[in-house]
C-alpha cells in the first residue's frame, strides 16, 4: 500500500516538474518574485555590490520588470548563470526572463526555443592588448594566443575572424571573464576578446588600465538582450514592453525626477498613455495601470539606467555610441506606445 | 533438488509463487524487474512528452554540422570547419592522452611513496606521510587550480626570452619553461627514420626475452647472473650503432621564439601540465596507501624467511613482498584508475579541451543540444571505464594467487 502512494506521489512529483507553466505572469505573481538569470559578475552589467545587492545594467531590466509585473523592483530573485548554464535554465524554468548579455542570433532564437524581447546593449566583439605589444589593428596579431570566454558566439566570431583573415591563433578558453582577466594580466595569452562592452567593463577593474588597450577592430554584430522561453506570449510581451517603456521613457523626456510631475497628466497623449493616465495599455498585457510608471521609477529610463551603471561618468566609461536614441544618430528605437 | 521429486508439473498452481519457497524469490524479482522497467520507461517518456510539449526534440543531427570553432591540442587532424563529431573525438583523444599520462605517474610516484612511507629512515617515511595527507585531503579541482595559477604567474612570458635584455633563456637552447606551457624539442623522422625505431622495438622485445632467459636460468639451476647491464646495452647500443650507420636519420626540431610565441618542437600546454600533475600527485597519494596496505598485509614472516636465505632488503622487497603484495594492490588501483579518467573531466577548469569541453561544453553551447551531447559523454566515460576495469581484470587475473 505504501508503494502504491510512493509512486503516486512519485508520478505527481515527476509531473509537476516537468510540465513547464504557460502562464508565468500568473506563477510569477503567486510566487512573488522575478527569477531573473543575471551573469556571475561583470562590473557594470551586473553584480553584487557591497551589501549583495545586485546592481547593473543588466540587472535593471530585471528590477524593471518586477516592478512592473509585482510593484516591487527588490522582488527578485537573482540567479547567477555561466555561458553554459543559462539556456539550460531558461529552458527549464528555473528562470522566468534571461538579462545577461546574450547576443541575438537566428538559431537561439529559432532553434533553441528562445523569445528575445529587444535589444538592450549593441556590441560588437573587440579585443584588448597589453599596450607594450605595439599592435594597432586585429590583423596583426598572427600566431598570438587569445584568451577567450567558453560558450559563447564569441568563440565562433574569433575562428572566422582569424580564417577570414588567413592568420593563425591559439585559443586558450576560459570559464568566466574574471579568470580570463587574470591569465590576460599575468601574460599567460597576448589577446583577451569578448563584447567590446565587457572588455571595458574588466579593463576598468585592472590595477594599471592605461597599460591595456581596446583595439578598433570590431568583428562582429552583438546585439545584446534579454530573453524569455517560447510558447509564452503574454510574458514575453510583458518583458518586451517594460523595456520599449524605458526606451520611450528616455526618447519623451520622462525621467524618474519629473515621473510624479508628469503622470499627473501631461499635454502629450503618448507619455500619458505611457504612464497609464490615458487608454487601456496596462490592462492590455494583464497589468494595472501605472506598471510602465513602476517600472521607470525602478531605475530611471533607459538613459539613466546607461549612465549611471556603465555611463562615461562610471569607472566603466562607456559613451552611448550605437545605443544613443534614434533621434541621436544611433540603433536605439522603440515602436510607439498606442 | 532432490526435494522436487513428489510433484509435478500437472499439481502447479498460481498460488505457489507466492507461497511456495522455491519460486517466490523468483515472482519478486520479476515483479522488481517489471516496476524498474516501467518506472524507467515513464520517466523517459515524460522526458520525450515535455520537451515536445516546449516544442524541442531529440535530433542527432548537430553532429554533422561545422562545428566552427578552434581547440588549441589537436593531437588529430581538425581544424573549425570540421563536425561537431570530429571535435568531439579531438575531445575524447585529449582525455584519453591526460587520463594515461596521469595514470602512468601516479602509478610511479604512489609506488614510490608507498615503499617509501614504510622506510625505516624516519625522515623519509615521515615526509611521505605528509605528501600523502596533504595531497589526498585537499580536493583535486584546488591542486589543478593552485598549479595553474602558479605555473602561469611565476614562469616567464615568451617575450621575456626575446632580444638582447632577455631575462630568461632556454634551458641548452632545447626547452623553454613559458608561463603558455612548456615547449620541447620534437623528434623529426627522416627518410630511414623507421628503421632505427624498429630497431629499438625489437631491442625492447630483445630485454623481456633476456629477462625471461635469465630467471628460467636461475629457476632450473640457480645461476644468478647479472641483468641490470646487458638489459641497458641490448636497449640501447643496437639503435645507436643503427642510428650512426644509417647516418643520424632522426632529427630534433627546437622550439623557436617567433612573433607572439614559440614556434615548433612540441608545446605542453600548460593547461595539459596542469591537470596531468595535479591528477597524478592526487591519485598518487591514494595509491601510495593502496601499496602500504598490500604490502603490511604481507606477514613479515615472508621477509624473515627470505632474509634466512640471505636476500638483500632490495631482492626481498622485488621478488618476495610486492608480487604478493600486487594481489592485494590491483582492485583497489583499478578504482584509482578510474577515478582519474573521471576526474580528468575538471579539466574546463584550466581551459584544456578534453571532451568535456568540447562535445559537454562549445557542442553543447553552440547546438543547445544538452540531453544529446550529456547522453554521448556519459556514454563516453561509461565505456572507457569498462574498458580500463577489464584490462585492469585481466591483469589481476594473472596476478591471482594460483592454486595448484
Amino acid at each position: 500500500m505504501k508503494k502504491t502512494v510512493f509512486l503516486g506521489a512519485l508520478t505527481v512529483a515527476g509531473l509537476a516538474a516537468g510540465l513547464v507553466s504557460a502562464g508565468t505572469l500568473d506563477d510569477v505573481k503567486a510566487r512573488g518574485k522575478l527569477n531573473c538569470g543575471v551573469t556571475t559578475g561583470v562590473p557594470g552589467f551586473a553584480e553584487p555590490d557591497a551589501n549583495g545587492v545586485w546592481q547593473g545594467f543588466d540587472v535593471a531590466v530585471c528590477r524593471a520588470v518586477a516592478a512592473a509585473v509585482l510593484g516591487d523592483n527588490m522582488a527578485v530573485e537573482f540567479v547567477p548563470t555561466t555561458g553554459k548554464t543559462r539556456f539550460t535554465a531558461l529552458a527549464s524554468g528555473e528562470i522566468d526572463l534571461l538579462a545577461r548579455n546574450t547576443t541575438w542570433t537566428m538559431s537561439r532564437d529559432v532553434d533553441l526555443k528562445f523569445e528575445f524581447v529587444g535589444v538592450n546593449y549593441y556590441d560588437g566583439q573587440g579585443f584588448m592588448v597589453p599596450a607594450s605589444l605595439g599592435v594597432s589593428s586585429a590583423s596583426e596579431l598572427d600566431g598570438a594566443t587569445v584568451c577567450i570566454q567558453t560558450g559563447t558566439t564569441t568563440e565562433l566570431n574569433l575562428a572566422d575572424f582569424f580564417r577570414a583573415n588567413g592568420i593563425s591563433y591559439e585559443p586558450v578558453p576560459i570559464e568566466t571573464g574574471s579568470e580570463a582577466a587574470q591569465l590576460f594580466l599575468a601574460g599567460s595569452c597576448d589577446v583577451y576578446t569578448t563584447d567590446r562592452s565587457a572588455l571595458a567593463a574588466q579593463r576598468a577593474n585592472f590595477p594599471n588600465p592605461d597599460d591595456y588597450v581596446v583595439l578598433p577592430d570590431v568583428v562582429s554584430k552583438e546585439p545584446l538582450g534579454p530573453l524569455v522561453r517560447h510558447g509564452d506570449n503574454d510574458w514575453g510581451d510583458i518583458a518586451r514592453w517594460t523595456l520599449n517603456a524605458l526606451i520611450t521613457a528616455e526618447e519623451l523626456g520622462v525621467t524618474s525626477d519629473n515621473i510624479a510631475e508628469m503622470s499627473a497628466g501631461t499635454n502629450n497623449p503618448e507619455i500619458n498613455r505611457l504612464l497609464g493616465t490615458e487608454g487601456t495599455l496596462g490592462e492590455m498585457l494583464g497589468l494595472d495601470a501605472e506598471w510602465a510608471k513602476r517600472a521607470i521609477m525602478s531605475g530611471g529610463n533607459y538613459g539613466e539606467v546607461f549612465e549611471s551603471n556603465i555611463g562615461a561618468a562610471t569607472n566603466i566609461g562607456l559613451s552611448r555610441g550605437l545605443n544613443a536614441q534614434w533621434k541621436d544618430g544611433g540603433l536605439i528605437y522603440s515602436p510607439p506606445f498606442r | 533438488m532432490s526435494s522436487t521429486t513428489q510433484t509435478g508439473a500437472s499439481k502447479f498452481s498460481l498460488s505457489m509463487l507466492i507461497n511456495d519457497t522455491r519460486y517466490r524469490s523468483t515472482t519478486f524479482q520479476v515483479i522488481a524487474l517489471i516496476g524498474l522497467i516501467f518506472a524507467m520507461g515513464y520517466l523517459v517518456s515524460n522526458l520525450l512528452s515535455n520537451l515536445s510539449d516546449a516544442g524541442l526534440n531529440i535530433s542527432w543531427r548537430f553532429f554533422g554540422e561545422t562545428a566552427g570553432y578552434d581547440i588549441n591540442q589537436m593531437p588529430i587532424e581538425y581544424n573549425n570547419q570540421m563536425s561537431h563529431g570530429r571535435a568531439s573525438m579531438v575531445g575524447a583523444v585529449n582525455t584519453l592522452i591526460v587520463a594515461f599520462l596521469a595514470c602512468v605517474s601516479a602509478t610511479i610516484l604512489g609506488v614510490i611513496a608507498g615503499v617509501l612511507r614504510l622506510s625505516n629512515n624516519w625522515v623519509v617515511s615521515k615526509l611521505m606521510a605528509i605528501y600523502v595527507e596533504a595531497f589526498r585531503n585537499v580536493p583535486v579541482l584546488i591542486w589543478i587550480l593552485i598549479i595553474f595559477l602558479v605555473m602561469s604567474n611565476v614562469l616567464p612570458q615568451p617575450r621575456e626570452f626575446r632580444g638582447d635584455a632577455a631575462t630568461s633563456s632556454m634551458w641548452l637552447d632545447m626547452v623553454a619553461f613559458t608561463n603558455r606551457g612548456v615547449y620541447i624539442p620534437r623528434l623529426v623522422l627522416e627518410d630511414l627514420g623507421w628503421v632505427v625505431l624498429t630497431t629499438f622495438g625489437l631491442s625492447i622485445i630483445g630485454v623481456f626475452v633476456f629477462r625471461r632467459y635469465a630467471k628460467n636460468l636461475l629457476f632450473n639451476t640457480g645461476r644468478l647472473i647479472p641483468t641490470f647491464l646487458p638489459s641497458i646495452s641490448i636497449l640501447l647500443v643496437p639503435t645507436v650503432l643503427v642510428y650512426f650507420v644509417l647516418g643520424s636519420p632522426i632529427g630534433l626540431e627546437n622550439p623557436e621564439l617567433k612573433g607572439f610565441n614559440f614556434k615548433g618542437g612540441l608545446h605542453l600546454r600548460l593547461s595539459l601540465i596542469a591537470l596531468w600533475f595535479a591528477l597524478a600527485i592526487y591519485t598518487g597519494a591514494f595509491i601510495a596507501e593502496n601499496v602500504r596496505a598490500g604490502i603490511q598485509a604481507i606477514s613479515y614472516g615472508q621477509t624473515e624467511a627470505a632474509a634466512a636465505l640471505g636476500m638483500r632488503p632490495g631482492r626481498i622487497m622485488s621478488l618476495i613482498i610486492l608480487p604478493q603484495a600486487l594481489r592485494v594492490i590491483v582492485p583497489p588501483l583499478i578504482s584509482q584508475y578510474l577515478n582519474i579518467t573521471k576526474n580528468s573531466s575538471l579539466a574546463i577548469a584550466v581551459g584544456y579541451m578534453d571532451i568535456t569541453g568540447t562535445l559537454g561544453g562549445i557542442t553543447l553551447n553552440q547546438t543547445g543540444r544538452a540531453i544529446e551531447c550529456i547522453l554521448i559523454l556519459m556514454l563516453f566515460y561509461l565505456v572507457i571505464s569498462l574498458s580500463i576495469s577489464a584490462i585492469m581484470n585481466v591483469y589481476n587475473n594473472a596476478m591471482k594467487l594460483k592454486e595448484r
